[in-house]
C-alpha cells in the first residue's frame, strides 16, 4: 500500500469539505473493494475520507410502504433488519448473500453501489426495486445512478448517503455465484411492484452492468411463473465473457437464475 | 498428557501454540537492525533485459541498495539446479538451461525476478521497487507445451532445442505394442491434468543476517528441508560454507512439496545480507506467491489400455507432455518420470507398459513436485482409463478392477516398482459397503426426481511413499540419498528431546514422534519434546516430502530408541545385579522379570549421567543416534468412492458423498491420519472441481489471486466416510506406509468418473467446471435426439 492520510468525517457537510482540501481523495466506506485495490498498489489515494461514523448515513427507517438505507449500513445490518426482511425479502436475502461474513460486516450499500463492479449484487435490486439514490447534492433513480462497468453518475465529491427503497408486493434474487469470488455470475432480482408491474434486473453478465430484462418483465406482467421465462435469455453478444464462464453460458444463466428468482418470489 | 502410544488418538501437542496464534513462522523472527527487500519483477513473459536504472530508487527514503543479476554473477553465486539427472532414451542427459536468482539478460516468466531493493521497511522497499526502471525488449513467449515442441516455436533456452528437455522412455516398447496386436478391445483417452498452484497458507519468506567478525550467515526460511538447503546453498550456490552457514525453518504452515525446493528470493536475501551490511528479510505476498511458487501438475496425455476377451488388461501405452515451465526447479526432472511413470501398473497385473515422456520449457512458472508428485497424475490417468474402458466393455467398474487386482506379493511390476505388501480386494469391499455401490439405482432414481443427475465413480489408487531407497534413487538419477536420521538424547532426570532430521509443516510430528517413545519407555508425551528445522541442533537430514516421515523418520528413530534401551538395559542390569535378558521396560520403569526389582526410567537415566556406577567399560550418558535408509518404496493404497449430483440447468456438480478406504500400513495417531485423509481430499476434490492455474496465450496469469484461483472451501465438500485396512509394510521396523498424500492422489478420478456418469460423457476433463459439464450434458442430450 502507498501511504495515505486518513480522515474520520463526522457530518457530510465535513466529508465534503475534507474531499475537497485533500490532493487526490477517496471516500472510504467499509473498505472492501478500495483497501484491497490499494494493497495491490493499484490505487493510490492522497487521503481517505471515512464515512461510516457518519450518523446520518447509518441505519434503516420504515419510508411509507418501503424502507430507506442509510448508505453506510452493511450488508449485515441489511440482511438481518426485520424491517428489510418483512417489506423487502428479497433485498435482505441479496445482502445475506454477498462474500463471506467479515465482508457482510465491514461492506456498505453506499460502497458498493458507487463501485458498480459489474458483478456486485445490489444494483440489481436497486434498478429492479426502482430505488432512489439520495446524494449529498441530489436524488437519482438507480437507472440513472448506474452508467456502466465500474462507472455512476457520481461527482468526485459527491457522496451517497441513503438509498429509498419504495415497497414492493414481491421480492426475490437468485445469483449463481462466480466459483472463486462468489460475487455473481449471473444475479437477477425479480419485483413484483403493488400495482402488478415486473421489473427483472440481472447484475454479473452484463458487459455494461446492470441492465433489465424487458421481454422478461412482460411475460411475467401476464403470468408471474418461473415457466413465462424459461424461454426467453439475453442476446449473448452483450454479455460477458471471462475463464469462468462464456457470454453462452452466462446468457443460460439468466434464463437459470429468472426462473429461480420468480420461484423464490 | 498422558502415556499415549501406538495408535492413540492423541490431541496434537503443537496445537496450543498454533490455535492461540502464539506459532514462530520467518515473518515472527527479527533480526536488530534488519532491513527489508522488494523483488522487481518481470511484467513480461519472455523478454530481454536491456538496461536496468536503479537512480531514482536509490534517492528514495530508507533506501540501501538495488542489488542486480550482475552484481550476483560477479559475486560468483552459482546458478539455480535441478538435482535429479534424468538421461533421454537415447541416452543423452537432460537439457538444462542457467537459472539466475536474479536474471541480467532475459527473463523467461512473468514474475522473474531482476533485481532487489533493500530498504529499512517493506513499504519502502516496494515503493522503491516501483521506481525502478527496466527496460525490456519484448520476445516472442510461448505458453502451451504441445506449441513449445512445435518447429518455429520461440526457443527459451539455447541449451534446449526446441525447448525439449528430455525424451525418455520406460516399459517394454516391443512387448507392449504385441498386447495391443493381439488385443479384443482398446480403450483410448486424453487425459489431461490441470496446473495447479500450491496455496501454502503461509507465504514464503526467508530473514538472512551476516556475521561478519565471524564470517557466518544465519538463514530463517520457509522451508521442508533445512539441510538440504543448506547443502544447496552451499555447495552449489557458493553462499559459504556449510559449517558457515545456519539454516532454520521455525513453524511453517503449510508446504505441500512447494518448500521443498530453493528458490531465487532466499538466496537473494542470504547474498544481499552481505552485501548491504544488514539483515534482509522478505515475506512473499500472495500475488508473488501465485508467479513464483513452483506450480503442479501440468500433464498432456494420451493413454491406451488394450484387453483380452475376457477383459483382462493385456498392456498399457502412454505418451504424455509434462510442462515443466521456464526453468528445471530443484526435483522437477524426477517428477513426470520416476515418481509417475513406475506406478502407472496402479493396484493392476499388467503384463506390458510402456511410456513415454516428453518434458518441455515453456514461458511459464516452474513447476515441481506438489501433493503427490506424478503419483496423481498416474492414478488420475490409470484410473480415468480403467472406468472408461469398463463401461466400454459393459462391465461395474467394480468388477473390472478386481478382474485384475494383484492378489500375490511381492510382485514386480514392469514399470520398475516391486509392490511388497497389500490386500486390495480388501478396500475395494469396505469403500463399496460403505458406499452403498449396490443401491446407487435407486439413489439415481431419487435424484432424478428432483431434476438432478446423480452419477458414481471409482478409484483405487496406489502409491509410493518413505521415498527413497538411496542407492536406488542414486542409480536412477538423484543427486542425494533419500534416508533419514535421529538422535535420541535422554536427560538426567529422564525426559527426552528427539532430533530429527524429518520437518513438520504441519504433520503434527511433535505429538506422533513423541507417541513413540511414550509406547517404548512408558512415559508421559510430556516428558518428550521433538526439536527439528535447525541445522545447528539438528544432525543432517533430508526433510519431509513424499510421506516419508513416518516410514523413513520415524524408523530412524526407531533404530535410535533401539540402542538408548539396549544400554539402558545395560546399566539397569548392572544396578539391580541381573542379567541384561530378564530386564523389562513398562510404565515406565525396568524391571527384573520374576522379581519386584525395578527403577524408575529417571533413575536409570540419572545413573547414566551421574556416571558414579556404570558397567565396566561403558561411556557414561544417555544418547544415541541412527541413520535409516529403507530398502524399498511403501506402497499405500485403497478405494475411493465419489458420489455427486449435477445440476443440468447450470453444470454445477455437488459432491454429495465420499468414501475412502485406504491401507496406510500400521497407524500412529489415528486422528492425525484422518486429518491428512480430509486435508488430501479436499484438495483433490480442488484439483477436480475448482482449482486451474490458467495463463493467457501471452504469458500473464490470469488466476493470480483468490478472485480468479478457486481454492476448495468446507461448503463445497461433503463429510467424508473414512476406514482404513492394515496390512503391516515389511520393508520397516513399524510396518507404517504414509498417509500424507493418497488423498489427493486417489481423490481426482473418482469424483471425475462420478460426474461423466452422471451427464454420460467420459471425454470430461479437470476441472470440471460447471460450465463444461453443462456444455457436454446438452450436446450428449442434443446428439441422443438427432
Ligand atoms: C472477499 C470479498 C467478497 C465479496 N463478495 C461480494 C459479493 O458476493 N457481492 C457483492 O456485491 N460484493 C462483494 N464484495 C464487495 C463488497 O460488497 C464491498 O463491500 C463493496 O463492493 C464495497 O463496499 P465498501 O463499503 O466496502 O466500500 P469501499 O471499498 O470502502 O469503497 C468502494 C468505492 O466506493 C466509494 N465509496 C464508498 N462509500 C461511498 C459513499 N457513501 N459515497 C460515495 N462513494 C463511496 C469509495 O471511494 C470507493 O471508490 C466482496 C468483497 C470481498 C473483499
Amino acid at each position: 500500500m502507498y501511504e495515505t492520510t486518513y480522515h474520520k468525517a463526522g457530518s457530510v457537510a465535513e466529508a465534503a469539505s475534507l474531499m475537497a482540501n485533500a490532493d487526490d481523495g477517496k471516500f472510504l466506506g467499509g473498505g472492501q473493494t478500495l483497501l484491497p485495490t490499494m494493497k495491490q498498489r493499484l490505487a493510490a489515494p492522497s487521503d481517505l475520507v471515512d464515512v461510516t461514523k457518519i450518523a446520518d448515513m447509518k441505519g434503516i427507517s420504515a419510508n411509507g410502504d418501503g424502507v430507506t438505507i442509510g448508505a453506510a449500513t452493511t450488508h449485515y445490518e441489511v440482511s438481518t433488519s426485520d424491517l428489510v426482511k418483512q417489506k423487502l425479502p428479497g433485498l435482505a436475502s441479496l445482502a445475506g448473500g454477498i462474500g463471506d461474513p467479515a465482508v457482510r460486516h465491514m461492506g456498505t450499500m453506499g460502497g458498493s453501489i458507487s463501485n458498480n463492479d459489474p458483478a456486485a449484487d445490489y444494483p440489481a435490486a436497486l434498478v429492479a426495486l426502482g430505488a432512489t439514490v439520495v446524494t449529498s447534492k441530489r436524488e437519482l433513480v438507480a437507472e440513472d445512478f448506474f452508467t456502466g462497468m465500474f462507472e455512476t453518475a457520481l461527482e468526485e465529491d459527491e457522496i451517497v448517503v441513503a438509498i429509498k427503497f419504495p415497497g414492493a408486493a414481491a421480492s426475490a434474487y437468485a445469483k449463481y455465484p462466480n466459483p472463486a469470488s462468489r460475487y455473481a455470475m449471473a444475479g437477477v432480482f425479480v419485483a413484483k411492484a403493488s400495482d402488478g408491474s415486473v421489473k427483472v434486473a440481472v447484475t454479473g453478465a452484463g458487459q455494461n452492468g446492470v441492465f433489465r430484462m424487458s421481454a422478461m418483465e412482460t411475460a411475467l406482467s401476464g403470468n408471474f411463473s418461473p415457466d413465462a421465462v424459461a424461454g426467453i435469455a439475453p442476446d449473448a453478444n452483450d454479455l460477458l465473457s471471462d475463464i469462468h464462464g462464456s457470454a453462452a453460458y452466462r446468457a443460460n444463466l439468466v434464463t437459470v437464475m429468472a426462473k429461480r428468482a420468480v420461484q423464490k418470489a | 498428557m498422558a502415556v499415549e502410544g501406538i495408535g492413540a488418538r492423541a490431541l496434537r501437542k503443537e496445537d496450543k501454540r498454533f490455535i492461540t496464534g502464539k506459532g514462530r513462522y520467518t515473518d515472527d523472527m527479527t533480526m536488530p537492525g534488519m532491513g527489508h527487500a522488494a523483488f522487481v519483477r518481470s511484467p513480461h513473459a519472455h523478454a530481454k533485459v536491456k538496461g536496468i536504472d536503479a537512480s531514482a530508487a536509490l534517492e528514495m527514503p530508507g533506501v540501501d541498495a538495488v542489488l542486480t543479476g550482475d552484481q550476483l554473477v560477479g559475486d560468483g553465486i552459482g546458478n539455480l539446479i535441478c538435482g535429479w539427472m534424468i538421461h533421454s532414451k537415447d541416452g543423452s542427459p537432460m537439457k538444462m538451461g542457467g537459472w539466475r536468482a536474479l536474471e541480467p539478460e532475459i527473463v523467461r516468466h512473468v514474475g522473474q525476478a531482476v533485481a532487489v531493493v533493500v530498504a529499512d521497511t517493506q513499504a519502502q522497499a516496494r515503493d522503491a521497487a516501483d521506481a525502478v526502471i527496466v527496460d525490456y525488449e519484448e520476445l516472442p513467449a510461448v505458453i502451451d507445451p504441445l506449441a513449445a515442441l512445435e518447429s518455429g516455436a520461440p526457443q527459451i533456452h539455447p541449451e534446449a532445442e526446441g525447448n525439449l528437455i528430455y525424451d525418455w522412455e520406460i516399459g517394454d516398447e516391443a512387448a507392449t505394442n504385441a498386447a495391443f496386436e493381439k488385443a479384443a478391445h482398446v480403450t483410448r483417452m486424453e487425459i489431461h491434468n490441470n496446473r495447479l498452484v500450491p496455496n501454502a497458507m503461509e507465504p514464503r519468506a526467508a530473514l538472512a543476517g551476516y556475521d561478519a567478525a565471524e564470517e557466518h550467515y544465519t538463514l530463517y526460511t520457509t522451508s521442508q528441508n533445512p539441510h538440504v538447503a543448506r547443502l544447496v546453498l552451499s555447495a552449489f550456490y557458493n553462499v559459504a560454507p556449510e559449517n558457515k552457514l545456519r539454516v532454520i525453518a521455525p513453524d511453517v504452515g503449510g508446504g505441500f512439496g512447494s518448500k521443498i525446493y530453493i528458490y531465487p528470493e532466499e538466496m537473494v536475501c542470504l547474498w544481499a545480507s552481505k552485501r548491504v551490511g544488514r539483515p534482509v528479510k522478505w515475506v512473499s505476498d500472495r500475488t508473488e506467491a501465485f508467479l513464483t511458487d513452483a506450480h503442479g501438475r501440468d500433464h498432456r496425455s494420451e493413454a491406451e489400455l488394450a484387453l483380452d476377451a475376457d477383459n483382462k488388461i493385456l498392456g498399457l501405452r502412454v505418451k504424455t507432455i509434462a510442462n515443466l515451465g521456464a526453468y528445471m526447479s530443484l526435483f522437477s526432472s524426477s517428477v513426470p518420470t520416476y515418481l509417475y511413470a513406475t506406478l502407472l501398473s496402479g493396484q493392476y497385473d499388467i503384463p506390458a507398459i510402456h511410456a513415454n515422456v516428453k518434458t518441455v520449457y515453456t514461458n511459464t512458472t516452474p513447476v515441481d513436485a506438489y501433493r503427490g508428485a506424478g503419483r496423481p497424475e498416474a492414478t488420475y490417468l490409470l484410473e480415468r482409463i480403467m472406468e472408461t474402458a469398463a463401461r466400454e466393455v459393459g462391465l461395474s467398474p467394480a468388477e473390472f478392477r478386481r478382474k485384475n487386482f494383484i492378489r500375490t506379493f511381492p510382485h514386480q511390476t514392469p514399470v520398475i516398482m516391486c509392490y511388497d505388501a497389500g490386500d486390495y480386494d480388501a478396500t475395494l469391499d469396505a469403500a463399496l459397503k460403505a458406499a452403498d455401490y449396490d443401491g446407487f439405482a435407486a439413489r439415481k432414481a431419487e435424484a432424478a426426481s428432483r431434476g438432478k443427475l446423480r452419477g458414481i465413480g471409482l478409484s483405487c489408487y496406489i502409491e509410493a511413499c518413505g521415498i527413497a531407497p538411496s542407492a536406488a534413487v542414486g542409480s536412477l538419477g538423484a543427486g542425494v540419498g533419500l534416508w533419514e536420521s535421529a538422535e535420541v538424547r535422554v536427560n538426567p532426570v529422564g525426559s527426552i528431546e528427539v532430533l530429527t532430521g524429518s520437518h513438520s509443516h504441519g504433520q503434527g510430528h511433535e505429538t506422533t514422534f513423541a507417541q513413540l517413545i511414550s509406547e517404548r519407555f512408558g512415559l508421559d508425551t510430556s516428558a518428550v519434546s521433538i526439536v527439528h528445522g535447525d541445522t545447528d541442533k539438528v544432525q543432517f537430514g533430508m526433510g519431509t516430502y513424499g510421506s516419508r516421515s513416518g516410514a523413513v523418520g520415524m524408523s530412524a528413530i526407531v533404530k535410535a530408541l533401539d540402542k538408548v534401551e539396549a544400554k539402558a538395559k545395560k546399566i539397569a542390569a548392572h544396578l539391580m545385579e541381573a542379567s541384561e535378558g530378564d530386564i523389562q521396560i513398562e510404565g515406565g520403569e525396568l524391571k527384573v522379570a520374576g522379581t519386584d526389582k525395578k527403577l524408575t526410567f529417571t533413575e536409570v537415566a540419572l545413573a547414566a549421567y551421574t556416571a558414579h556406577n556404570l558397567p565396566e567399560g561403558m561411556e557414561p550418558g544417555l544418547k544415541e543416534g541412527a541413520f535409516y535408509d529403507p530398502t524399498n518404496f511403501t506402497f499405500p493404497a485403497g478405494t475411493y468412492v465419489c458420489e455427486v449430483e449435477v445440476d443440468p440447468d447450470t453444470g454445477k456438480t455437488e459432491v454429495v458423498n465420499f468414501v475412502a478406504a485406504d491401507d496406510f500400513g500400521n497407524i500412529i495417531n489415528p486422528m492425525i491420519v484422518e486429518g491428512q485423509v480430509h486435508g488430501g481430499i479436499t484438495q483433490g476434490i480442488g484439483q477436480a472441481l475448482l482449482e486451474n492455474a490458467s495463463y493467457d496465450e501471452n504469458g500473464q496469469l490470469l488466476t493470480a489471486s483468490y478472485m480468479d484461483y478457486c481454492m476448495p472451501r468446507a461448503d463445497d465438500v461433503p463429510s467424508y466416510s473414512l476406514s482404513t485396512h492394515v496390512t503391516a509394510c515389511p520393508g520397516n521396523p513399524l510396518g507404517m506406509k504414509g498417509c500424507g498424500e493418497a488423498g489427493a492422489i486417489g481423490s481426482p478420478p473418482a469424483v471425475i468418473n462420478a460426474i461423466t456418469d452422471a451427464i454420460g460423457d467420459n471425454s470430461l476433463s479437470m476441472p470440471a467446471s460447471p460450465e463444461k459439464v453443462w456444455a457436454l450434458y446438452h450436446a450428449g442430450v442434443k446428439q441422443a435426439a438427432e
